[in-house]
């Protein structure tokens, strides 16, 4: 059983720049942060490593930061412009019984995120999740389509922070 | 429906009106489309269950459109299940009803703001007869909705669909 610290210290070791901080000053369970293009990497060591054995994503989760600048569009509301867009995980070794939360994060214009679903099978579905509610694109996933949403929704990623409901979806009216 | 008071006394023979032996033979044997959306179809079950018998009114779950004459809207309607819905009620036959049962299929309930996926109440897609309000209704309210739905229908004639 390791704790944040020693985890931390083993995946700086490994992984030098991909690895980016440790962040403890938030009154959440303490989290890694990583380099969203290398976290498949990432995973397949915290999965397989012999004093890790991290067996189980308990959970994916996408989250919009809105940190970046509120700009108004043509039409009166407000839209975000630059910041980013992230991806927790949560993890559990089921074996050593330690716990995990890693955070990546990912520009909003352009949200590149290597899929971990190689690593965890379960992780597919979540990713889907979190490319339907935030357009998050997780590359090398082999199914990227939406998947609580319809197929053909065009209004965009419904939990963005700026996202604006349309006015009609398959002449069904959807504002109250 | 004054059956029994035109009754002979001598043989079996009742006289009625065709109008209303038809709406009589309806609302008696309303069978719903078997379709249940959150948690307002676990009540509509519990209504079903021995203990509430929506049985007693001649009101049994079958499991296909085309044999159904009723179906109960017991949820939220989401955009994407709307189109199945629609359709749904397309496949039943004439004369069909629609009960929106809770909140959500008739208003949108608490997703009526901030829901971006839900539709704000089911009379948007199908034409609705009787509204049930609760969240969920209990199945009192559930069959208090149906006595009047059979309300309804007894009061319907043959030349103007009335429900």
């Amino acid at each position: 059983m390791k704790n944040v610290e020693e985890i931390f210290n083993l995946l700086k070791e490994k992984f030098g720049d991909s690895i980016i901080e440790l962040v403890t000053n938030l009154p959440v369970e303490h989290f890694i942060t990583a380099n969203p293009l290398e976290i498949d990497k990432v995973s397949l060591f915290l999965r397989d490593n012999g004093e890790l054995l991290f067996d189980s994503l308990m959970c994916l989760s996408g989250v919009d930061d809105a940190n970046g600048k509120n700009v108004p569009d043509e039409d009166g509301a407000t839209k975000i412009e630059g910041g980013t867009l992230s991806v927790y995980y949560h993890m559990e070794s089921t074996k050593l019984g330690h716990k995990l939360t890693v955070k990546v994060s990912a520009p909003r214009e352009n949200p590149d995120i290597t899929s971990v679903s190689g690593t965890w099978k379960h992780a597919d579905w979540h990713e889907r999740e979190a490319y339907d509610m935030f357009g998050i694109n997780f590359l090398n996933h082999p199914d990227l389509r939406r998947i609580l949403m319809p197929y053909d929704w065009e209004a965009g990623y419904p939990l963005r922070k700026d996202y604006k409901d349309p006015e009609f979806y398959q002449g069904m009216k959807v504002p109250y | 429906m004054g059956l029994l008071d035109k009754q002979f006394t001598d043989e079996n023979i009742v006289i009625t009106k065709v109008e209303d032996l038809l709406n009589w033979a309806r609302l008696s044997s309303l069978w719903q489309v078997g379709f249940g959306l959150a948690c307002c179809a676990i009540e509509m079950m519990a209504t079903s269950a021995s203990h509430y018998d929506f049985d007693r009114f001649g009101v049994i779950p079958r499991n296909s459109p085309r044999q159904s004459d009723v179906i109960i809207i017991s949820g939220t309607v989401t955009l994407k299940m709307a189109l199945r819905i629609k359709r749904i009620y397309e496949q039943m036959p004439d004369p069909k009803y629609v009960i929106s049962m809770g909140s959500c299929s008739n208003c949108g309930g608490p997703y009526w703001e901030h829901g971006y996926h839900v539709l704000k109440g089911v009379d948007r897609v199908i034409p609705v007869d009787v509204y049930v309000p609760g969240c969920p209704p209990r199945p009192e309210a559930l069959l208090e909705g149906l006595l009047k739905l059979q309300e309804k229908i007894r009061n319907e004639s043959l030349v103007k669909k009335t429900a």
